[in-house]
């Protein structure tokens, strides 16, 4: 798919390149189109328009200040309070960016792990299964096996088993960045979302970490945003340049990293600033 | 004078007003102690005051003041609670919620001696409720209040918005965050606030003096129908309560044993708010301890 900025003069390098996925068999999941988000009167993103493959993994990369978690947040709403987010974000065929659209339950299709992992003052155990108790889910093997599921995704089960009323709060970082993960995927989302998920991690934890991804990517979209350009290299399939608010590249990762079509993408991912 | 030497001055100076300000309650705390402890005795704890003779206690002071208590916090958490709730989870900064916390900020300046006089136009006498357990609660709640919401606010303010976010995260409303995820945390915090308020409504007499008056009836201690007369739980009787005891042995007492009665109820009541700020150090740490580690 190609957009007139794309197509450069020869012997200059275009402004902006900007390639979605087209593979059929991981179709759009999700898609922001004409996006706009302010700040009060400032705009944060003035052209975010991505498609997301499903069961893939998008990296969106650039400097801090960018606007990649301005951008991600605004995926789920989670800006509704802070900032005006303009335009469609498509899930599924439904525009979400809507005020009649169920949030509560769209944040439950696609969910959210932060940047400093956020462990609930309760047990591990309580940690995801007190939101299923919330939804109704309230019969005790049921709520086992959830709990036991998730923290198996999430690579923390074989840590935890025998502690699960121990508080979620004496968890070491990376044990509570995957007890996030187990909660944000107990409630079975569709899409999850993903800020900087390993930036308080230690290089062991962060590879744990990066395991985990790869495998959930089976069952979930994920959408992360790095400022590790080896992570976003080594985990995911797409890569979304930020810079400024937009974005001026985005292509397989491969492409990226090997083949850069924008020079400031090209500076930026051989690490000539930012 | 170089800045190294400046600094140690400085720090000097501090530590000497810390160290006179420590000095000064300890003072005031021993002499009370010393004075009044040698009076305090099981007997002295649980027997009616007498008005004439020797030998009286403080007994129906020390039930009143507990009950008081009990009444008022029953009836300004929930409000206290309510509001912090509004104002630091829900109100966006705009002129209502400046408002609220204006008020707030002057109804916690106000002399309580202004808030017992109010109490007494208000409750006592407009409302009918006479000298009155309920007018007197009904004035600390009015004492308590902005304290108490203050201080459930900021307990509030303790909890990470990341805890906020990470509820909403996974598909709660704001009602459910706040009630599932940020109260529960915020429990240690909250209840150190609400004994520490407890210590200051134990202790407070100004408010009391013309709302839940200057009498103690003798109580029937077998009734606790709340509706008979002499039952310790009427809500509608008189009741002095230990503070409002003090002051008026002190101001008016013509019992041969006032002074000893004045000191050790004086004792009576600085051991039981230390036992507040104790009991919401301990409960504080160790509710935190509890949700923090196994
Ligand atoms: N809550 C906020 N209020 C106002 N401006 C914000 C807020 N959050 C982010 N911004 C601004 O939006 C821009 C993008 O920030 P952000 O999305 O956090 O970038 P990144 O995640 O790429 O570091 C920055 O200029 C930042 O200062
Ligand atoms: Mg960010």
């Amino acid at each position: 798919m190609f957009m007139s900025s794309d197509i450069a003069k020869p012997g200059t390098t275009p402004e902006r390149h900007i390639v979605q996925p087209t593979d059929a068999q991981h179709p759009t999941v999700l898609s922001t189109e004409g996006l706009h988000v302010f700040y009060g009167d400032k705009e944060a993103i003035y052209e975010g328009d991505l498609k997301f493959a499903r069961n893939q993994i998008t990296a969106l990369i650039g400097a801090s200040g960018s606007g990649k978690s301005t951008f991600l947040r605004s995926l789920n709403r989670m800006n509704d309070r802070i900032a005006t987010v303009k335009g469609r974000i498509m899930y599924r065929g439904v525009d979400i960016n809507q005020p009649d659209i169920d949030v509560y339950e769209m944040r439950r299709r696609i969910g959210m792990v932060f940047q400093r992992p956020n462990p609930f003052a309760k047990s591990i155990y309580d940690n995801i299964a007190f939101a299923l108790r919330l939804r109704g889910v309230t019969a005790k093997n049921k709520l086992d096996e959830i709990v036991e599921t998730s923290l198996r995704q999430a690579a923390l089960w074989d840590q935890v088993k025998d502690e699960l009323d121990k508080s979620a709060l004496a968890l070491s970082g990376g044990q509570a960045q995957r007890l996030c993960i187990a909660r944000a995927i107990a409630v079975k989302p569709d899409v999850l979302l993903l800020d900087e998920p390993a930036s308080a991690l230690d290089p062991v934890s962060t590879s744990q970490l990066e395991d985990t991804l790869l495998k959930l990517k089976q069952h979930y979209t994920i959408i992360i945003v790095t400022h590790n350009m080896q992570q976003a290299a080594r985990i995911s399939e797409y890569t979304a340049f930020f810079n400024q608010g937009r974005v001026l590249e985005y292509d397989t990762t491969s492409q990226i990293f090997t083949n850069p079509q924008v020079q400031v993408t090209s500076d930026y991912v051989s690490g000539n600033f930012g | 004078m170089n800045s190294k030497v400046q600094n140690k001055i400085a720090i000097g100076v501090l530590y000497g007003i810390a160290g006179v300000v420590v000095l000064i309650l300890l003072a005031l705390v021993g002499y009370i102690l010393v004075s009044g402890l040698p009076k305090v005795s099981w007997h002295f704890l649980t027997t009616p005051a007498k008005a004439f003779l020797k030998g009286g206690g403080i007994g129906v002071q020390l039930f009143n003041s507990f009950y008081l208590l009990i009444l008022a916090m029953l009836i300004s958490f929930p409000i206290a609670l309510g509001a912090a709730i509004y104002l630091y989870e829900y109100a966006k900064d705009n002129w209502v919620t400046s408002v609220v916390r204006t008020a707030i900020e002057i109804l916690s300046s106000l002399p309580s001696v202004v808030v017992g006089l109010f109490g007494f136009l208000f409750f006592v006498v407009k409302l009918r409720l006479g000298f009155s357990i309920l007018s007197g609660a009904f004035a600390l709640t009015f004492f308590n209040l902005p304290l108490l919401t203050r201080s459930i606010e900021d307990s509030l303010h303790t909890i990470d918005d990341k805890q906020r976010e990470g509820g909403l995260a996974l598909g709660l409303s704001r009602w459910e965050t706040v009630t599932r995820v940020i109260l529960p945390a915020a429990v240690p915090s909250i209840l150190t606030g609400v004994i520490l308020s407890a210590g200051r409504v134990f202790g407070e007499a100004a408010a009391l003096i013309y709302t839940a008056g200057q009498s103690a009836p003798a109580l029937n201690f077998m009734d606790w129908n709340p509706f008979n007369i002499s039952s310790p739980l009427n809500p509608m009787r008189p009741a002095e309560t230990l503070a409002v005891h003090i002051w008026k042995i002190n101001s008016e007492g013509i019992m041969p044993d006032a002074k000893a009665i004045s000191s050790g109820s004086s004792a009576v009541l600085v051991i039981a708010i230390l036992l507040f700020n104790l009991a919401a150090r301990y409960l504080g740490k160790r509710l935190y301890k509890r949700l923090t580690s196994a």
